[in-house]
């Protein structure tokens, strides 16, 4: 154990020797002792983030399995702060040397000297590990998923059972993937923090293709922290729903241009409060000024009827983590209280510039991003319509049942892709359509989300943004709005 | 990391300890640097150095396994070389992968270039200035809320076990700029642009504040657009991502895979007007981010697309160029299943067009500058695409901006209502490619 009135100079002599293979304990010595180096160099904060992974696809085409490919990554990052600024390194080398390497880099990018050799250097005094990685069977979940063997047997008969149900088929193909991570987070304030996630998803591709019209209709379903994820899979089911819609889009009209009311399905629907609404709402967003909500907390920005949360919590849910890329616990954040906006959702950095608490929310794909404030499980709650209120209030418009993915820019304009669509006349879905794009602006549209139904769904999603990819739920119950752009032909 | 002689002699004698007859590794190694600033001050600076490796074993059976790993010292590469091992086990049948026959081949490419990085704080006092003179370019352009100086050194390498060594080394450097209006009662606007070169001194930073400037001025008078059938006119940024989005029609693994809008047939098959011309160029003289070979080791080459409307070729990698009678193309991406990708468009056109068109004078015509999320609104395997887009609704040779819009089509039908393909050529980070009018898209407004 190295001496608590370490003098600077003696850092190169040091030889730490940290569990290779294991985030533990044996980290907490070197770790100490590069957080008080940096804060003895003049950092207001410092935070170390170790990540290694083990992660693996599994792909089968028609009959074949065509690809099973591992990836093992290890690597680590620091954050540094001084003031609002920061700056974040990131390096493969996790040897006492290398992150040492690696803070000092930051230090000197932030104007800062180490301190000289004669100069003490304070360890940090770290807490005891909060261990979530030790609880709820974590530590076994690698070992029980599936293997190399069963992924592939379950693939190809998953892909079996889509060539039985399908029409018209010119490609078919079922997807795996297995992403097993450990994080462990330290910081200057003390925190030091351990886990294990474990995230899968699994799906369908499908390509159908008579004369000249074509239909491509993908399925993903996804959960973390559950081994048997992948027996447990449902196929028949999803190579049902896969079969029909790709039979309905296959010869189905391009959808008329236009402003529509339109009613979005359940589950996948929610990418529209993720882009319309979500995204707005992280701190990340406030800092750049890109967010029409910055200062409306308290105010009106929704229609009445619309009450929205996120939270890391859900049990399996896609974006459920135990705690976030800063090592804080996750929680549940109220969004939007009957159309009031009632939360933003906030990383360390963000708190530090925007003021607003942090939630749990600091999220980033891997050690070479620095956490930002990103959604987890967000979804619209549950309404008071049913089903019927909500097509019975819509003469002419469109049911947006499949949706694809979208985005949203700076000045608040969203848009996403509508994969499997039908025309609605008088309360009844009427034909297939193909080839929507909706587009609006966040603003506007909050306030015409005006009906929810009760049939509350989530769906398992990847999510772009500042920190990279990463794995995020979106939800809804059936829901209404009023009036939105429709592109197509 | 450790050098690539290193690596290769680890991984030979970690190989042969494991019994591995034949294997190969393709790895880079990014040692990279970006600023961002916010108002005047830095807001998020971040380096990072950092290595990869794919090592693919074929075990007795001759099926292949693969894994890639961060870890490059010897515990790390031994334990790739197992874990492919064990993968090898459940590789395909049919198919499988080989080592590319020009892995060994001479290289007739240019030498590989670093340039020397410049200090963070010369790029952080770059960007402070830079956004500073933005902001000072219009009363109404309230910040700069994305943008970015970046510097970046990568090395990449191919060795395999029957002697095949090959590395190369590039510099770049880059920024991006996307700033944002406020006008009282008036919707925010943004606009961006971006720039590449080798190093920070060529890099062209007054260029890109002057275009981001432009673009986003000519935003604030900005008008709806009615609904219909327009011609327009795609930038080079436009024509080239959908040219991407679409890039199935001449992936040779693509049509293997019946997941292509071209077939086996379609070589030698008019897919667009013939005032088009496309080739894929690695080795460009204008492409910042040459490399001259991929990553089964096959050198990398100009390869015609399209010529004169006609598809010429299929970019290939060695696994499909053997099963479809043909050359490598040096478009190979390694991984279990080897995939196919392009390196640099360029986009040309070699025939006398029947009319020439001009902005100048275009009447009722749309300019497309930038078509936005891709990801969600193209359907490359139907071939259809519906875009919203920044652009400019051109009447009498004056351009008014158009408020939320899409652009919607079929891109087939796009290639062949090709009518003009101005002279001039722009350069992108994906290739180079004049303005290109296209008669009769859909335009979704109001």
């Amino acid at each position: 154990m190295s001496p608590t009135a370490l003098l600077s100079r003696e850092l190169p002599t040091l030889d730490y020797s940290a569990t290779r293979d294991r985030f533990d304990d044996t980290w907490r010595s070197p770790l100490s002792t590069l957080l008080g180096l940096g804060r003895a160099a003049g950092a207001d904060f410092v935070e170390f983030f170790l990540e290694r992974v083990n992660y693996i696809s599994c792909l089968a085409e028609e009959d074949a399995i065509t690809s099973i490919s591992p990836r093992l990554v290890a690597g680590a990052g620091v954050r540094v702060f001084l003031g609002k600024g920061d700056c974040y390194v990131s390096t493969n080398d996790m040897s006492f040397k290398g992150l040492k390497s690696a803070l000092e880099k930051a230090l000197s990018i932030l104007g800062l000297n180490l301190p000289s050799p004669q100069a003490f250097v304070p360890e940090i005094n770290l807490d005891l590990l909060r261990d979530y990685a030790s609880t709820n069977g974590k530590e076994a979940w690698l070992a029980n998923c599936s293997s190399m063997q069963e992924m592939g047997d379950i693939l190809l008969t998953a892909n079996a059972q889509l060539d039985k149900d399908a029409k018209h088929v010119q490609s078919r193909r079922a997807t795996y993937f297995r992403d097993w991570q450990e994080v462990l987070v330290a910081a200057s304030d003390g925190v030091f923090a351990r886990d294990i996630r474990l995230t899968q998803s699994v799906g369908y591709s499908l390509l159908c293709a008579e004369g000249s019209d074509r239909a491509s209709i993908n399925k993903r379903v996804g959960a973390t922290n559950n081994p048997n994820f992948l027996r447990s899979w449902q196929y028949a089911g999803d190579s049902a729903e896969v079969s029909e819609s790709a039979g309905q889009m296959l010869h189905a009209d391009y959808v008329e241009s236009g402003n529509y009311p339109i009613i979005m399905a359940n589950e996948f629907g929610g990418v529209i409060f993720h882009e319309a609404c979500g995204h707005l709402l992280e701190t990340t967003q406030i800092e750049r000024q890109t967010s029409p909500f910055s200062d409306m907390k308290g105010q009106k920005i929704a229609h009445e009827n619309l009450t929205a949360w996120d939270e890391g919590l859900s049990p399996n849910a896609f974006g459920s983590i135990d705690m976030d890329d800063e090592g804080m616990p996750v929680q549940r954040t109220l969004l939007i209280e009957n159309g009031i906006l009632k939360n933003f959702l906030s990383d360390r950095a963000g708190c530090i510039r925007t003021g607003h608490p942090r939630t749990g929310s600091g999220r980033r794909q891997s050690y070479t991003h620095a956490a930002a404030s990103r959604m987890r499980n967000t979804y619209i709650a549950p309404g008071n319509f049913t089903n019927d209120d909500l097509f019975n209030s819509v003469e002419k418009g469109i049911y947006c049942k499949k949706m694809g993915g979208g985005s949203v820019g700076p000045t608040g304009e969203f848009n996403f892709g509508v994969d499997e669509a039908y025309l609605i006349e008088n309360g009844k879905i009427t034909k297939p359509l193909k080839g929507a794009t909706l587009i609006g602006e966040a603003k506007e549209i909050m306030k015409r989300i005006s009906m929810s139904s009760q049939d509350l769904g989530l769906a398992a999603g990847f999510c772009g943004s500042i920190s990279g990819s990463i794995y995020v739920t979106v939800g809804q119950p059936h829901i209404k709005v009023d009036e939105i752009t429709v592109g197509g032909r | 990391m450790s050098d690539v002689a290193t690596i290769a002699a680890i991984a030979k004698e970690k190989a042969q300890s494991l019994g591995i007859q034949k294997f190969d590794v393709c790895g880079s190694t990014v040692d990279e640097a970006s600023v961002q600033v916010d108002q005047g001050e830095p807001k998020q600076v971040k380096a990072s150095k950092r290595s990869s490796v794919m090592v693919r074993v074929w075990n007795e059976a001759n099926t292949v396994g693969v894994t890639t790993t961060s870890e490059v010292d010897e515990l790390g590469l031994e334990l790739a070389l197992k874990t492919a091992q064990e993968a090898s086990a459940f590789g395909a049948k049919e198919h499988v992968p080989d080592f590319s026959p020009e892995a060994t081949s001479d290289l007739e490419a240019p030498q590989s270039k670093l340039v020397p990085q410049a200090e963070i704080a010369t790029l952080i006092d770059n960007l402070v200035q830079t956004e500073a003179k933005l902001m000072a370019a219009h009363d109404a352009i309230a910040g700069v809320p994305y943008n970015g100086l970046a510097q970046r050194d990568a090395q990449r390498f191919y060795l395999n076990s029957e002697g095949a060594m090959r590395q190369e080394a590039r510099s770049s450097s880059s920024i991006y700029l996307y700033s944002k209006t406020e006008q009282e009662g008036r919707r925010p606007r943004s606009a961006g642009a971006y720039r590449v070169s080798q190093g920070l001194k060529q890099l062209d930073i007054k260029g890109c504040l002057q275009e981001t400037a432009e673009k986003t001025i000519s935003h604030l008078n900005y008008q709806p657009i009615t609904s219909g059938k327009y011609r327009v006119v795609l930038s080079a940024e436009a024509f080239l991502s959908l040219l991407g989005a679409f890039s199935n029609l001449f992936n040779a693994q693509s049509v293997l895979d019946n997941r292509s809008l071209s077939t086996v047939e379609s070589l030698g098959t008019e897919i667009a007007s013939s005032l088009l011309s496309v080739a894929d160029d690695a080795l460009h003289a204008d492409n910042v981010g040459k490399t001259t070979f991929d990553d089964e080791g096959t050198p990398t080459r100009r390869i015609p697309i399209i010529d004169q409307g006609v598809l010429t070729n299929f970019l290939h990698s060695s696994g499909t160029a053997k099963r479809l009678d043909a050359q490598p193309t040096g478009h190979a991406n390694l991984g279990a299943k080897v995939s196919v990708g392009p390196h640099f468009y360029h986009v040309f056109s070699t025939s006398t067009p029947e009319q020439t068109y001009s902005l100048e004078t275009a009447e009722n015509v749309v300019f497309i500058d930038d078509v936005q999320a891709l990801h969600a609104g193209v359907k490359a395997l139907q071939g259809s695409f519906s875009l919203p887009f920044d652009g400019w609704l051109v009447t009498n040779g004056k351009r008014v901006s158009v408020e939320s819009a899409t652009v919607a089509g079929d891109f087939r039908e796009l290639l062949k209502s090709i009518i003009y393909i101005e002279s001039e050529a722009e350069l992108t980070p994906g290739g180079i490619c004049p303005r290109i009018w296209v008669d009769e898209l859909s335009i979704t407004g109001e």
